[in-house]
């Protein structure tokens, strides 16, 4: 429960600074005031100035925004088609339905993610878009592997089977069977695709391809702070934890939720 | 068992078909060229013509991707444009460095991931799991560049214990060599490590939780033994789902933390390949990494099969 | 890649430096690696900085102020009417590979260079060349065909050095050259290794050796010269560092000049840049010093045209685009923009370009002014904005030296077409007299200016770290050069 509250408190504060950044920051993150560079964190600039004298609370609750949205997206685009897949997989086991999926699946997954990303801002140029569909793409095998895996081992349970000689279908059996029991595989494996999600977004703008300047992305902010923050650590220091911190709010969250929704594992304490 | 392989092995060759087709068409796509930024501003027309002619680009697609292929399927992988010497040779001088790399990336992995999945499933809620818990959740949350970046700072700038970059080569001997592969195997390593034991601890609850575990218990068997016996074995297939997923990351995704300890390995001759446009290298590259990732996913299939009998039953 | 040659030097190598009670060798830094060792046939910068003047000799040379002096030609004598170039060569001078350099080695470097198969990225260099004879081996003559005042200047690149037919097979992997150091060996990805010639024909160097080694992220630069793990890191990517640096005794920071001048284009060609109002709003609405402060930590001397300052014939014109956003914005009205435009800023990779152009996009917002900004790869920018001209605004370094003639080609990428510009430059070329010469490059700068063909912002600083007991390495980058034949320690 502790994990929960913790989870649910960090999330809310990155999910307030963000909306909140929508109406107010204490600074507009677009003005430079190079003369009021590096300066360390102060009553007027509670997180210091960075290299170009923009003040970073507002560039880091402005960046919450591109992070929650590459994310999220990234995600929903992973569960909606990779779920499906991975269910209709494990139904179909050893068909050429099967086979078909899951050769998809590693392909897709066989090529390495953030050479794609690479290639695909070479192709359309660097955007919080093609960020998204980058992060987006790689986790649908992730989600159909996950499903699948999971969903082979339900099938051998007896009660499916005595399911199955009730007379339902394949697809109902998945939907009401399969899917509630691999239910907390799935927000294990959601929390940590979305926190991956804020992590791989944070990576792909460190290496310059994703949201464009001005508007501030954390993985940028690391970036441009590299070769400075053994003179000005803030820099460095506040945009990496709040990475830190959102990734682990979201995953305490997910833990917790998980540990509250699925009695199974409690009784499971032995 | 057999006829297993065999499909198996089929879709593999298939896989690698359509691969190196979508490898090929997305590079096509790819603007950019090479000879102009091999010869840069002041460049004159005909120098651009002749370096074309010279390194073959002005061929047809189609016969540039069959002599690919075919080269391929010869062990050829083409002859780089800027470095104007066999892609072959000058992956086999990276794989030694991003291979080991690799290697040592996984077995700190799982070096770590064991005892941190085990231990915590075996000691639910005691102070244990909340630690071990609390340290995977920081390992998983923190960005896996700028934990190198910190540790270049303490270990290499300030404490001076590891050099803080580069590679002095196997021929300097094993340990020194070892010791610069260090520092990025731990900043690959932890986050692997820490999603790892979290997949164990919870596939491990997951069984423990299982009738069956249930029943071994009613008949007597330790809590310690019923884990050792039963769900270790049940729990391994989500985990190796995983560590197969991670094997590629280890391999390719080393790009950025090659860059941060400026190690000459593969993640980086491809960046700087496509920045280059030197796409012979990305293709070539780029295949090799999906045939091997392809292939390790093909033996993670078999080590299903033999972990799960019932799986390898064609229904 | 480990060539049986190369592995012999390469043990060689650490014989000598196991018996030697103290390393006489020296690492040297730098941000980009090489890709092949051929400096006669691609742009690639760090081609010649690891072998120009090291390996490599031409018939003239850059000295460490930019004068260009004698080389592999130990004099030379210019008939009257300034078409025929006659060079005596040094003597006793062998490559590396013990082949011996003569007239006609000279004759196979230019004709190669000049000819229909070259890959040469400078051919316009040899452009004027009509015919090289080797009179006997210690002569050559060159005809050209008409006068051309820069023509030792032009010699003295790094893409004219000279080259043997023997050893030009495997130039790209093997060098062999007539310099203070032989190519040992090249760990591609990591370093490249030179060792001392001992049969130099000049001074030999005081180095035993020398390591180049290729590091290009600025922090992975940082850690290595704070952990001494290099001995100098030549052009030192990250500008804020240099302080921390300079106040560290064991470390001596070197700034001097480039011949990169760094500009913010216009495309002169797309409205609204074709308004010279707008582009001249443009340049007023653009603060200098807030961007080398910015950008650069205060490296970086204020241009107004596109010229060198420490170039003798050098006017200041920044007063022509002093900062006055009241002033752009009147112009932006004049011009019909009273609420700004919108237009693209296309940025290649460098630290310049990126950070300076989040400033500039700043200062141009300042007075209505939306500047969209794009990171490029340097493929994506030659392909879009350098070939084809599909850009508003994009931020570079010139680093070619004296080339303001490029204002003169009106099918560069910025598409500046002056007639009377360009018939300036067609009679500065053949211009031998040095006053005339001088006074046609300050009209030049002065017409660029005025026409604010781009925005001028700064030259760019040569910076490089060096551990203080290094002596001799080049403060300033009159080409692209890491001439290490006077580099020594001092105990």
């Amino acid at each position: 429960m502790r994990n929960l509250i913790l989870g649910f408190a960090l999330t809310a504060l990155f999910l307030i600074g963000a909306a909140l950044s929508f109406l107010w920051t204490p600074y507009d993150h677009t003005v430079l005031e190079v003369t009021n560079k590096l300066k360390p964190p102060t009553l007027a600039h509670p997180f210091g100035t960075d290299q170009l004298g923009r003040d970073i609370l507002s560039m880091i609750m402005v960046g919450a925004r591109t992070s929650i949205a590459v994310a999220i997206v990234a995600v929903g685009i992973g569960i909606g088609l990779g779920v499906p897949l991975g269910l209709a997989a494990a139904a179909s086991r050893g068909s050429w339905i099967d086979e078909v999926i899951m050769r998809g699946n590693d392909l897709i997954f066989a090529f390495p993610s953030l050479l794609i990303a690479i290639m695909i801002t070479a192709v359309f140029g660097p955007s919080a878009v093609n960020a998204i569909i980058a992060i987006g793409i790689f986790n649908i095998p992730v989600f159909a592997r996950v499903t699948r895996g999971a969903a082979l081992s339900i099938w051998q349970q007896d009660y499916i089977l005595a399911a199955r000689v009730a007379g339902k279908g394949t697809m109902r059996i998945s939907v009401e069977h399969i899917l509630p029991n691999i239910a907390n595989l799935l927000i294990v494996q959601g929390t940590i695709q979305f926190s991956l999600g804020i992590l791989a977004e944070a990576a792909l703008s460190y290496v310059g391809l994703g949201a464009q300047p001005p508007v501030p992305s954390w993985g940028r902010m690391l970036a441009d702070s590299q070769t400075l923050f053994m003179i000005a650590p803030h820099i460095t220091l506040f945009p990496g934890c709040a990475i830190v911190l959102t990734v682990l709010g979201l995953n305490l969250a997910g833990d917790g939720l998980r540990d509250l929704l699925d009695p199974r594992i409690r009784r499971a304490g032995l | 068992m057999l006829r297993y392989i065999v499909t198996r092995t089929g879709s593999l060759c298939l896989s690698l078909l359509v691969a190196s087709v979508v490898i090929f068409a997305l590079i096509e796509v790819v603007p950019g060229d090479p000879v102009a930024f091999m010869l840069g501003l002041n460049a004159q027309p005909d120098t651009v013509a002749a370096l074309r002619e010279e390194l073959g680009l002005n061929a047809s697609v189609l016969e540039r991707y069959f002599s690919w292929v075919f080269g391929l399927l010869q062990g050829d992988l083409g002859t780089s444009y800027t470095y104007r010497s066999p892609v072959s040779e000058i992956v086999a001088e990276r794989l030694v460095i991003s291979l080991p790399l690799a290697a040592y990336a996984l077995a700190l992995t799982i070096l770590i991931a064991f005892p941190a999945g085990i231990l915590p499933a075996a000691y639910r809620g005691r102070a244990a799991d909340v630690a071990v818990m609390g340290g995977t959740q920081l390992g998983v949350a923190i960005p896996n560049f700028w934990f190198a970046m910190i540790m270049v700072m303490i270990f290499a700038i300030n404490l001076r214990w590891f050099s803080a970059g580069g590679f002095p080569g196997w021929e300097a001997g094993f340990f020194p060599a070892m010791k610069a592969l260090t520092l990025p195997a731990i900043a690959l390593a932890l986050p692997q490590a820490s999603i790892l034991a979290r997949v164990m601890r919870s596939a491990l609850l997951d069984t423990l939780g299982s009738d069956y575990i249930r029943t071994a218990r009613a008949k007597g068997l330790t809590k310690g033994q019923a884990l050792r016996r039963h769900a270790l074995r049940n729990a391994l297939i989500p985990v190796l789902t995983i560590l197969g997923l991670q094997f590629s990351f280890l391999l390719a995704g080393a790009i950025i933390i090659e860059n941060v300890f400026f190690l000459p390995g593969l993640g980086r001759l491809i960046f700087q390949a496509i920045s280059q446009r030197d796409l012979i290298v990305v293709e070539s590259v780029v295949m090799l990494l999906v045939f091997a990732v392809i292939f390790v996913n093909f033996i993670v299939d078999l080590a299903y099969a033999w972990v799960d009998p019932r799986l390898r039953v064609q229904t | 890649m480990m060539r049986p040659v190369t592995f012999a030097t390469g043990m060689s190598i650490a014989l000598a430096t196991a018996f030697s009670a103290q390393a006489r060798d020296a690492t040297v830094g730098m941000q980009l690696e090489p890709p092949h060792l051929d400096p006669t046939s691609a742009a690639a910068g760090a081609i010649d900085q690891v072998l120009y003047s090291n390996v490599f000799e031409g018939l003239t040379r850059f000295s460490s102020d930019g004068s260009v002096v004698p080389g592999l030609a130990e004099s030379w004598e210019v008939s009257d009417d300034g078409v025929i170039y006659t060079f005596t060569l040094r003597e006793g001078v062998t490559f590396h590979d013990g082949t011996s350099f003569d007239a006609s080695d000279v004759v196979f470097t230019l004709d190669r260079a000049r000819g229909p198969d070259s890959t040469n990225a400078q051919k316009g260099l040899f452009a004027n060349i009509a015919g090289v004879q080797a009179v006997n081996d210690r002569t050559v003559v060159i005809t050209l065909n008409e006068p051309q005042g820069a023509f030792l200047f032009n010699l003295a690149w790094g893409d004219a050095v000279i080259v043997a037919p023997e050893s030009i097979e495997d130039i790209k992997s093997n060098p062999i050259g007539t310099g203070a150091f032989r190519f040992a060996d090249w760990k591609q990805g990591d370093s490249i290794t030179l060792v001392r010639n001992d049969d130099y024909w000049g001074t030999p160097a005081a180095l035993d050796g020398a390591t180049f080694k290729f590091i290009s992220a600025p922090t992975a630069a940082f850690a290595a010269m704070m952990a001494e793990d290099v001995d100098a890191f030549y052009g030192y990517p990250a500008p804020e560092n240099l302080a921390q640096f300079d106040a560290d005794p064991r470390f001596t920071v070197l700034a001097g000049n480039t011949e990169g001048e760094t500009i913010l284009a216009m495309n002169n060609k797309l409205p609204p840049f074709d308004n010279k109002l707008v582009r001249q709003a443009v340049s007023h609405a653009i603060d200098r010093s807030a961007i080398i402060d910015g950008a650069m930590f205060g490296y970086g001397t204020p241009i107004g045209s596109h010229f060198a300052p420490h170039n003798p014939a050098y006017v200041d014109l920044t007063g022509n685009s002093a900062y006055d956003p009241e002033k752009a914005k009147a112009l932006l009205a004049e011009a019909g923009f009273p609420d700004g435009f919108s237009t693209t800023l296309k940025l290649p990779p460098p630290s310049y370009a990126r950070r300076g152009g989040e400033i500039i996009a700043a200062q141009l917002r300042a007075v209505g002014i939306e500047a969209e900004i794009s990171n490029l790869e340097w493929a994506q920018w030659l392909e879009q904005a350098f070939k084809g001209y599909d850009y508003g605004m994009t931020i570079v370094s010139h680093t070619e030296p004296m080339d303001i003639g490029i204002y003169a080609r009106p099918g560069y990428y910025f598409q500046y077409d002056n007639l009377d510009f360009q018939k300036l430059m067609a009679e500065f070329e053949v211009e031998n007299d040095p006053d005339m010469r001088t006074e046609m490059l300050q009209k030049a700068q002065t017409i660029i200016s005025e026409d604010y063909v781009n925005a001028y912002l700064f030259q760019l600083a040569q910076t490089s770290v060096v551990n203080a007991k290094l002596e001799g390495i080049w403060a300033d980058a009159p080409t692209q050069a890491v001439d290490l034949t006077g580099v020594r320690w001092v105990d």
